[in-house]
């Protein structure tokens, strides 16, 4: 008996000292190891600038972000979660590259009543039948970037389109968005295996042999440098013209800049954010990581940045005080924060209702490949699933 | 719909001489030493890393390839003499732990050396671009470049294994290790040179799929799995088991690919025929050797008597 109370008492202790250590506690998951790695990597700096923009601290208290690796695994990722949610008892747990990922890791979140705050993925479910109150996004839901896209495939007078993805959740949320929009013929479609199989060769031949005028797919990460290297490779340019979405990035460039692949240049993706986009916010953001990490941010990095300062807007709101759990979803949910892609709005699924636009990469006064914006494709798109949540009702 | 298949046919072809590259050193590792490597396609990675790393150093892949081959083989002579050279009186456990143990290690380094963000390799122009092979198909030059090498080499092996000194001694070793030990055979060099030529085949593989898909942490994790199933289908140890295996896994691969959801189509609605063509086709190799497992469990060429 005595023995038993020791340890719990020695348990309260460890509990408090643990809460203690910093003020503001935040869970980050993302990808560590692993090739994806430097997608996780281009997060987390983008995070610790955000943590620095900020002096280190939310409402004049200090700030702690405890990262974890998910490995590129689903269950990895819930087990990484899992730890945050119990062992360090954080309130928000942000971060998730990969829409499998959350999926896998939202439960035990919501379970335990902490927010979520997703830097990247944004599957169909979540925005859905599986929406929750304690969950935000600060990029998109899987759909809405292809949708853009098919817009602008319409735009463009394609008639039509052969699709390819890699076959897990948010490779199927990509086809779907862009034949929600796309007006033409779909003259095919590929799920290929995730996130092994690297090789399209075969991919390739179909589309080409399908006759179709057009090819869109969505591959990121490594996969998409391979993508983009195996479609020159195979001289498609010019005969089955490329639209892509979270393909080609800030990350995929300089490695196709430095193996001379120039078939990239003049490509088009869409995207709701771009480094050019003027505005304040952006501006800091781009400038600041240029020079502290000497690259140009990627889309990964402006999401996980925004991550930051939408929490630090709700911990202001509510002075520090994260039991307030009422108050601070209150005041995420206005997105009073001045994130880098510039205003936008929550829909009551907690998915941004922002603009999208079409990017074309170029290279940049020094000879960097980037991007620049071309035009607005969508003004404050809604998501399509906001109608299945519950909380819409 | 001809030309389709014969293109699908070639794709079908390249991947599987560059399944029998490394299906080629794990089946003699595996079949003479009678050695579980798990960490073959480490081998395949660092080949890749080398050549990528030399093709900026030096500019041209064909150099950086000629100059990674021997240095591959450094690398898989220190892993035998380090490592390797003590576990062949260990069971098949004590293999799988050590080298997954270095596939980790493996990996780790490049990150740590490299980064994790891997590197493309630039193909000079004259490898950059496409042939007309017939009317109608036209195909990437270093597709056909890959074709090319892998035939080439099952033709050097073939010679090596069936015409030299060091070829019957291989054979000798994959058919009674104790008796050409008795022999008076130096068998601790002739496993060494077995690993390294190995390591050398798996290296090569990888520096010429690392132009196409990349120099990636973890690359070899994926295809090992594949040059598995190949020498399970091929008959473990045997080097013609290996090619036709190779062969076989790598076209019906592509071709599932290429043509499941087609067939399934005629049989099933178009939305299940979308769904199920892409789960069915990265399980068909499996099938496979399930297949090949339960009718005829030493492969189809196994070699001959132990």
């Amino acid at each position: 008996m005595l023995k038993t109370t020791g340890i719990a008492a020695l348990g309260l202790a460890l509990m408090a000292s643990a809460s203690y250590a910093a003020d503001i506690k935040i869970g980050y998951v993302t990808t560590l190891t692993t090739p994806a790695a430097v997608l996780g990597n281009d997060m987390k700096d983008a995070v610790n600038l955000a943590v620095e923009h900020l002096d280190g601290k939310m409402a004049g208290k200090s700030v702690e972000i405890i990262f974890e690796d998910d490995g590129f695994k689903p269950e990895i990722g819930k087990q990484k979660t899992d730890k945050l949610v119990q062992q360090d008892d954080v309130p928000i747990v942000a971060g998730y590259i990969w829409s499998n990922v959350l999926l896998a890791s939202a439960k035990s979140v919501f379970d335990a009543g902490k927010f979520l705050i997703s830097s990247n993925a944004g599957p169909s479910q979540i925005a859905g039948k599986l929406c929750n109150a304690n969950f935000f996004s600060t990029s998109w839901q899987n759909d809405q970037t292809p949708m853009a896209m098919g817009e602008v495939l319409n735009q463009q007078g394609v008639k039509s389109l052969y699709l390819l993805g890699p076959n897990y959740a948010a490779g199927k949320n990509m086809m779907t968005g862009v034949e929600r929009t796309f007006k033409g013929e779909i003259k095919g479609k590929d799920l290929t295996k995730w996130p092994s199989q690297l090789d399209f060769s075969a991919e390739l031949a179909k589309a080409k042999a399908s006759g179709a005028e057009a090819i869109f797919v969505f591959y990121p990460g490594k996969a998409g440098g391979a993508f983009i290297k195996q479609y020159q490779q195979a001289g498609l340019k010019g005969e089955l013209d490329l639209y892509s979405v979270f393909t080609v990035d800030a990350i995929s460039l300089p490695k196709l800049q430095a193996a001379k692949l120039e078939g990239v240049l003049g490509s088009r993706l869409t995207q709701q954010w771009d480094p050019t986009l003027d505005n304040e916010a952006n501006k800091k953001f781009v400038s600041s990581f240029r020079e502290k990490y000497k690259r140009y941010p990627s889309f990964y990095a402006a999401q996980a940045y925004d991550t930051i300062n939408l929490i630090a807007s709700g911990v202001e709101a509510v002075g520090g005080d994260m039991s307030k759990t009422d108050e601070l979803r209150a005041a995420m949910a206005k997105a009073d924060y001045p994130s880098v892609r510039g205003k936008y709005t929550y829909g009551k699924n907690h998915m941004p209702i922002q603009n999208f636009y079409l990017r074309e990469v170029v290279a940049d006064d020094d000879g960097n490949w980037t991007t620049k914006v071309v035009k607005t494709v969508y003004e404050n798109h809604v998501d399509p699933y906001v109608g299945e949540c519950p909380l819409a009702k | 719909m001809s030309t389709l298949f014969f293109i699908q046919f070639l794709n079908g072809l390249q991947l599987g001489v560059l399944l029998f590259l490394l299906a080629a050193g794990l089946t003699l590792v595996f079949g003479i030493m009678d050695f579980v490597n798990l960490a073959h396609g480490s081998l395949y990675m660092v080949g890749a890393f080398f050549c990528a790393t030399l093709t900026f150093w030096t500019g041209s892949f064909v150099w950086a390839v000629l100059l990674a081959i021997p240095l591959t083989a450094l690398v898989g002579l220190a892993l035998e003499m380090g490592v390797i050279r003590h576990l062949y009186q260990r069971d098949h456990l004590d293999h799988v732990l050590a080298t997954f143990g270095f596939i980790l290690i493996a990996d780790t380094l490049v990150h740590l050396i490299w980064g994790p963000e891997g590197i493309a390799i630039p193909l000079p122009e004259y490898l950059q671009g496409q042939v007309q092979i017939l009317p109608g198909v036209i195909f990437p030059t270093f597709r056909l470049v890959i074709i090319s090498c892998g035939l080439l080499v099952a033709f050097g092996l073939y010679w090596l294994i069936g015409r030299t000194r060091l070829g019957m001694l291989i054979r000798a070793g994959a058919s009674n290790r104790t008796m050409v030990s008795a022999l008076g055979i130096d068998i601790k060099t002739l496993f060494t040179a077995v690993f390294a030529l190995g390591a050398v085949l798996a290296g090569l593989a990888g520096m010429l799929i690392a132009p196409i898909t990349e120099a990636t942490i973890g690359m070899g994790n994926d295809i090992i799995i594949t040059a598995f199933v190949v020498i399970i289908v091929g008959g473990i140890g045997s080097m013609k088991g290996a090619f036709i295996g190779a062969l076989i896994i790598g076209l019906i691969d592509t071709l599932g690919r290429s043509f499941l959801d087609d067939i399934l189509k005629i049989f099933i609605p178009v939305n299940a025929a979308e769904t199920a063509g892409p789960a069915i086709s990265s399980m068909l190799i499996y099938l496979i050797m399930a297949g090949v497992l339960a009718f005829r469990p030493q492969g189809l060429f196994p070699p001959k008597v132990r």
